[in-house]
């Protein structure tokens, strides 16, 4: 049988607002437990919640962002259940009147293409403490430092049909709200956490398959995986003639597999009702204006722009956006050495390699966007070689000095002057009979690799500063003459 | 012992009588704490009494008022309900759930009141969580009613009524979800006020049903209810729900005019329902008003008798969240040996509430759940908007809206603990004013057989001034107000 296989998604995206959605306490990562917690937080007896505005516009940001439309009025409602981390016995969620209502998303794929993705709703609502087990031998401990977070929930319609699709959408999701700086996606840290329901069908079938819920996966590489296990366990026991559970699962990336977590013996009923604390959120057209127009340049028309004004390929521009923070990088290195391509070159090649080696974000890069362009120019106007500009680099990165202190400094000045050069060609060739004798025997494509010798054998003599192309001149016309 | 003279003063004569320095804060406050010590034993009406820190409170007043400084509250001793959060003094909510719990701040009401210069005298009784007409759901005994210690004090609010009618304090707070400031304020022969939905803050006061809860004032005139209700009035940004109106000084606003002031007389707030007694009281006073130049106008609230219904799937289906955090784990009541999570929340929900809150815990979880949504908590939803129509239309013809506060006097205990619905139907004239968020207040209108009536003045959203002024009009022609229980002959 051949299984058509049928994916939603669900983002839960923590909000990047300085103060929790509900309460004055600060979202800080990596506080000491509890510290970040005040009276609304622990649902004391009394307390209040007051909605943080800046998760609002956030939230407007991101409807906005992905086209979608915005709920004129939307209520909160009080999603009940008991959980030690959750204070209140309840968390403020939306779930009849979604701030955030339908729109289409569309995900670039790597070929360039455009993959519409229907989304759903994404909804506000505030995120659950953390029950830690590891600490105490006989107790649980609860850290709510991270109850009422802001939250919003993405949701999908069930559009895709591989992990290459879903893993696709994480990312330009992951650069767009980063873009819109709602969110510093940072999915270690649980910035980014994603559900994925996922079900198969027989090819061509209309009707949709019993789905199975994967909750919280918390990194691109993982949500990849754990579709591909969820798949194949799925199909396995279809096409023994099994029918799939509906239920929720975890993916275990110590052992690459999804597993059923404890089931609950009976269904969640979560008796949403209207939160009588909060009044409905209204919001009106000048509002969304406001917010329209202090939207940030998007993913997608920066693509655009960096293919038609510095005529970079597709491929350059699809990996400099979706970092913004690498794309910013780069349209200051191409202004200020006014090179654009080899700008795009040395970030994503060199640079980013050094980066990754080093485990640093670009906005860590010990290279400053001045500095990488000042070794640009030099190339460009001839100064360096780009053998002689890859130690410069290394000299950048080891903070010796600007380009022109690291060529002074290193003696790396391409020599270009044809008396110094001659001397070395000179030099070389008569040290070398054995390889000239090779060279004058042999016929005109060998000639051309058995020159690599001496080529080399320069550049090693003159420390790399030989300009190789006035060199390779030299020296062809040199050794032709020795006949 | 305080003078009988002091113990009826009003808040505007013992204002006078503390900047004439005839009597001092401490002084006055001395008085009511040996006042509470003499009677509580009997009545059961305060649960924490702050000696120690009311003495120096009222110090502090003192010095504030030889200062020049202070307004007409300055100095007043007053009993808060403990529903409200009381900075390091223990709030119980008349719950073993919360029998410990001590808050670290105070209520926007009590912070207001303290920032006045109110000597907060003690806490009073209540029915458990706020949920109860009679007083007897507390954890910490029934509360007894001053005039017949045999009765109840009326409830929620049982505790503030029986101290203030017995002298305890000239001012008490309130708080008022299905009528739990008027009915017992009727009860117990004293003047409150439920103010419009929104103009007090609800901060730090602990939840029952968050759409419908408000406090309000509790005192022997509706003169002392004007002066407490503009102190706690006003926007509170810690309070999404509190309303960002203006605050008239609500003291000034009463003129005692009422010439031309049309009163609505509900049909079905006059039927068979009612006790026949009751009813000749409440038309004597109304007859009083009119006299004073009201006229009196009959009107149909023709939903009227949905609110018992609408209310007891709405409030119950918020409390069954509001009462989610008590789950032993962060603070208040906790079992012992819980086995595992499950036998944690279960006995520390079951040994912490008392009966009538786990009723209405669980009438909350069915109205709300899955499948039952539609049928309980929306179609109610809907016609608490039909009984808010209601109202609108009839305020077309009238200004204010007039009834009983309860439909009989005090009863015994017991009377009607036995039978929720007998007991339900003690707010079935003060219900719907909640749910369509209007004011309300009870004014005493004589006696039955010795024990209090209450008039209700109903009003339109944030004219409160109109029923206050009303109810002050009956205060100057009548005595009925003035009435006290003989209490302490039963203590002698």
């Amino acid at each position: 049988m051949t299984w058509e296989v049928v994916m939603g998604l669900e983002v839960h995206l923590q909000l990047a607002t300085r103060s929790k959605i509900f309460s004055g306490s600060s979202t800080q990562f990596g506080a000491s437990p509890n510290v970040q917690a005040d009276a609304v937080d622990l649902g004391m007896p009394g307390m209040l919640p007051v909605l943080n505005e800046e998760a609002v516009r956030f939230a407007v940001k991101f409807g906005l962002g992905i086209g979608a439309r915005i709920g004129k009025r939307s209520i909160f409602d009080r999603k009940n259940y008991f959980y030690p981390d959750l204070p209140k016995g309840y968390q403020i969620s939306q779930f009849f009147d979604p701030i955030v209502c339908e729109g289409v998303f569309e995900v670039p794929s790597s070929d360039g293409s455009l993959l519409p993705i229907r989304i759903t709703r994404a909804h506000l609502e505030e995120d659950a403490g953390k029950s830690v087990h590891d600490i105490f031998s006989q107790e649980s401990g609860i850290d709510l430092n991270r109850a009422g977070t802001p939250l919003l929930e993405i949701v999908t319609e069930p559009d895709f049909r591989n992990a290459d699709q879903a893993v696709a959408y994480l990312k330009a999701l992951h650069s767009l709200v980063t873009y819109l700086g709602i969110s510093d996606g940072n999915m270690a840290e649980g910035s980014m956490r994603c559900d994925i329901n996922i079900s198969l069908r027989e090819k061509g079938s209309e009707t949709l398959g019993t789905r199975a819920e994967i909750k919280n996966v918390n990194s691109f590489r993982f949500v990849e995986r754990a579709i591909y296990r969820e798949v194949e366990r799925q199909a396995d026991i279809l096409d023994s003639g099994g029918t799939i559970t509906q239920e929720t699962r975890l993916y275990d990336a110590e052992r690459d597999e999804t597993r059923s977590m404890r089931s609950k013996e009976v269904a969640n009923d979560y008796r949403y009702f209207p939160e009588p604390d909060l009044l409905p959120i209204e919001i009106d057209q000048a509002y969304i204006d406001a917010v329209r127009d202090s939207l940030p340049e998007l993913p997608a028309a920066k693509r655009a722009r960096l293919v038609s004004e510095y005529q970079l390929g597709e491929y350059d521009a699809a990996l400099l956006v979706p970092d913004h923070a690498a794309a910013a990088f780069f349209e200051e290195v191409a202004r200020l050495s006014g090179a654009a391509k080899p700008a795009a070159n040395w970030i994503l090649g060199d640079l980013t390699g050094a980066l990754n080696r080093a485990d640093l974000t670009i906005e860590a890069s010990p290279i400053s966007a001045e500095a990488l362009a000042g070794l640009i120019v030099r190339i460009e106007d001839g100064t360096l070689s780009s053998k002689l500009a890859k130690q410069v680099f290394e000299g950048l990165w080891q903070a010796e000095g600007t380009t022109d202190e690291i060529i002074a400094a290193r003696g790396l000045k391409q020599v270009s002057d044809a008396g110094e050069l001659e001397k070395w060609v000179d030099d070389v060739i008569s040290a070398n009979p054995n390889q000239l004798a090779q060279y004058l025997a042999a016929d005109e494509t060998k000639r051309k690799k058995l020159s690599g010798f001496f080529v080399g054998q320069i550049m090693k003599a003159s420390q790399g500063q030989a300009n190789p192309k006035l060199l390779n001149e030299l020296l062809i016309k040199k050794l032709n003459n020795q006949s | 012992m305080i003078d009988s003279a002091l113990l009826n003063a009003s808040v505007s004569e013992l204002h006078q009588l503390l900047t004439t320095r005839q009597v001092s804060s401490a002084e006055l406050t001395k008085g009511y704490l040996e006042r509470i010590d003499l009677l509580n034993g009997k009545l059961n009406a305060v649960v924490t009494v702050c000696a120690e820190q009311a003495i120096e409170d009222a110090s502090r007043a003192d010095e504030r008022r030889t200062r020049g400084e202070g307004n007409i509250l300055t100095g007043i001793p007053l009993l808060h309900k403990d529903i409200f959060c009381t900075q390091g003094v223990t709030t119980t909510c008349g719950s073993r759930m919360l029998e410990h719990f001590v808050p670290a701040y105070d209520a926007t009401v009590v912070a207001r009141l303290k920032a006045a210069g109110v000597v907060m005298l003690g806490k009073c009784n209540m029915d458990e969580f706020a949920m109860g007409s009679s007083n007897e759901t507390s954890f910490f005994g029934a509360v007894k009613n001053p005039w017949d210690t045999n009765c109840v004090p009326g409830g929620s609010s049982g505790g503030s009524a029986a101290a203030l009618a017995a002298g305890m304090a000239p001012l008490v707070t309130g708080t008022d979800t299905g009528g739990s400031i008027r009915q017992p304020a009727s009860l117990c022969g004293v003047t409150g006020l439920k103010p419009t939905y929104g103009r007090v803050s609800r901060l730090g006061i602990i939840a029952f049903a968050s759409s419908l809860d408000q406090a309000g004032p509790m005192a022997r005139s509706a003169a002392d209810c004007a002066h407490m209700l503009t102190a706690i009035s006003g926007l509170d940004t810690g309070d999404s729900t509190s309303a960002d109106r203006a605050v008239p000084d609500f003291f000034s606003e009463l003129t005692g005019d009422i010439s031309g002031l049309r009163i609505g007389m509900p049909r079905e707030y006059f039927n068979d329902d009612l006790d026949s007694e009751v009813r000749a009281q409440v038309m004597s006073a109304l007859t009083e008003l009119e006299k004073a130049g009201a006229q009196l106008v009959d009107i149909d609230l023709p939903h009227s008798h949905y609110a018992i219904a609408t209310y007891y799937v709405l409030a119950p289906a918020e409390a069954s969240a509001n009462l989610a955090r008590y789950d032993g784990v962060r603070f208040g009541y906790r079992c012992a040996d819980p086995a595992d999570l499950e036998d944690l929340y279960f006995r520390s929900r079951s040994e912490g509430f008392g009966e009538e809150v786990q009723r209405r815990i669980l009438v909350g979880t069915y109205a709300l759940s899955a499948g039952f949504y539609d049928a309980y908590f929306n179609k109610a939803q809907q016609v608490r908007r039909v009984i808010s129509d209601d109202f609108r239309s009839a305020f077309q013809s009238v200004d204010i809206i007039a009834g009983p506060s309860a439909p009989g006097v005090a009863f015994p205990f017991g009377a009607k603990q036995q039978d929720p619905v007998a007991m339900y139907m003690e707010d079935i004239y003060t219900l719907a004013v909640n749910l369509a968020g209007l004011p309300g207040l009870s004014t005493p209108a004589g006696l039955v057989n010795g024990m209090p009536v209450g008039l209700q003045l109903i009003g339109k959203p944030f004219d409160e001034s109109t029923i206050l002024n009303a109810a002050h009009r009956l205060q100057l022609d009548t005595d009925w107000h003035r009435a006290r229980p003989a209490i302490e002959d039963h203590v002698a």
